[in-house]
């Protein structure tokens, strides 16, 4: 019988959406002020997702740290790298004030939250000596 | 080397489940193979370099190249996944479909974070570049409907598609890879990829739109 695990990739999926929504409404409102009030909701649902995600994954019985760590921290190095691209656009365009703290804050959800994820979807099915 | 354990399923014969729990005399073989090729690291590398001239010379040839060829070349793997290779990888015998994984998934795990991350850096600096991204542009609509659409692709690619394709190699490689676990890593796979490939239509339309 299939193990039961908490729902990881739906939680990450909807914080990762959350900041998508949040990147294209601050996109969408060039080059006008706008107010960041829902972007910051968006951002900080996101986040408060991303935390739960990570509390359910300690709760779970005889999960494979080891395997976990392993594919989660090489990927995050891939998407640190890809981040890192993302936040030079941003500096490049001259990005600055709240705008960029919420975009900033977004692109770490995002390097963190999808190392994560593959880091799970990798773990859940592993059964060696550290499951 | 190492053989998918394979022990006939009930409904053996039936569908997929049958075709990848393999033929009851003889366990398929897993050819050998590197989960992330290291050569593959290296042109990725070159391209992430290029993007990153591009961006900070900031011209136009430099910018739409990025856009316009790794786009072109994400739009045309999606679409070549979804609709041609997925079907076929479904109707595949086990070996057949394990051969074709360990070759090709192992490239598209370098190629495709490339690609996108090209397409959408240089896609952007190049809206910002021309104006493209302003509430002014009178295809403003079209361009935040593209928003939408490439946030869809990079959800379900990032949620879905990724975590699959790496679990999917990750099992492979073990003495003992579990068939239903890659019968359901595969299936997540090439849905996913087939919804992907429609969104990929709606790419296309938005983007002539805009360049005419």
């Amino acid at each position: 019988m299939e193990r039961q695990f908490p729902p990881v990739t739906q939680t990450a999926m909807a914080s990762l959406a959350l900041i998508v929504a949040g990147g294209i409404y601050l996109s969408a409102h060039l080059p006008n002020h706008v107010s960041l009030t829902p972007a910051v909701i968006l951002l900080v649902l996101s986040v408060l997702l991303m935390a739960w995600n990570m509390l359910s994954l300690t709760r779970v019985q005889d999960f494979a740290w080891g395997r976990f760590f392993t594919v989660a921290r090489w990927s995050m190095l891939a998407y640190a790298v890809t981040a890192g691209l993302i936040e030079f656009v941003f500096v490049r365009n001259h990005v600055s004030g709240g705008v960029l703290v919420v975009l900033t804050l977004s692109v770490v959800v995002y390097a963190i939250h999808v190392p994560t994820l593959i880091g799970f979807t990798v773990a859940r099915y592993y059964e060696g000596p550290d499951a | 080397m190492s053989s998918v354990a394979a022990d006939p399923p009930a409904d053996a014969g039936a569908g997929t489940t049958a075709a990848v729990a393999g033929p009851p005399h003889g366990a398929p073989v897993i050819p050998d193979f590197e989960i992330v090729p290291r050569g593959g690291l290296v042109l990725a590398g070159v391209v992430l370099v290029a993007l990153v001239v591009a961006v900070a010379t900031n011209g136009i040839w430099g910018l739409e190249f990025m856009h316009v060829a790794f786009g072109a070349a994400w739009t045309t793997i999606d679409l070549f996944m979804g609709f041609v290779l997925g079907p076929i990888l479904g109707h595949m015998s086990v070996q057949a479909r394990i051969e074709l994984s360990t070759r090709l998934m192992p490239k598209m795990l370098v190629i495709m974070p490339a690609v996108v991350t090209a397409t959408l850096v240089g896609g952007w600096q190049l809206s910002t570049k021309l104006g493209t991204n302003q509430q002014a542009f009178v295809n403003h609509g079209w361009v935040v409907a593209s928003m939408i659409v490439v946030g869809v692709m990079a959800i379900l690619a990032l949620g879905l598609l990724e975590p699959a394709n790496i679990a999917v190699l990750i099992e492979l490689k073990k003495k003992r890879p579990r068939p239903d676990v890659i019968e359901h890593l595969m299936k997540r796979f090439i849905y996913c990829s087939g919804v992907i490939g429609a969104l990929q239509i709606a790419t296309l339309v938005i983007m002539t739109k805009l360049a005419s």
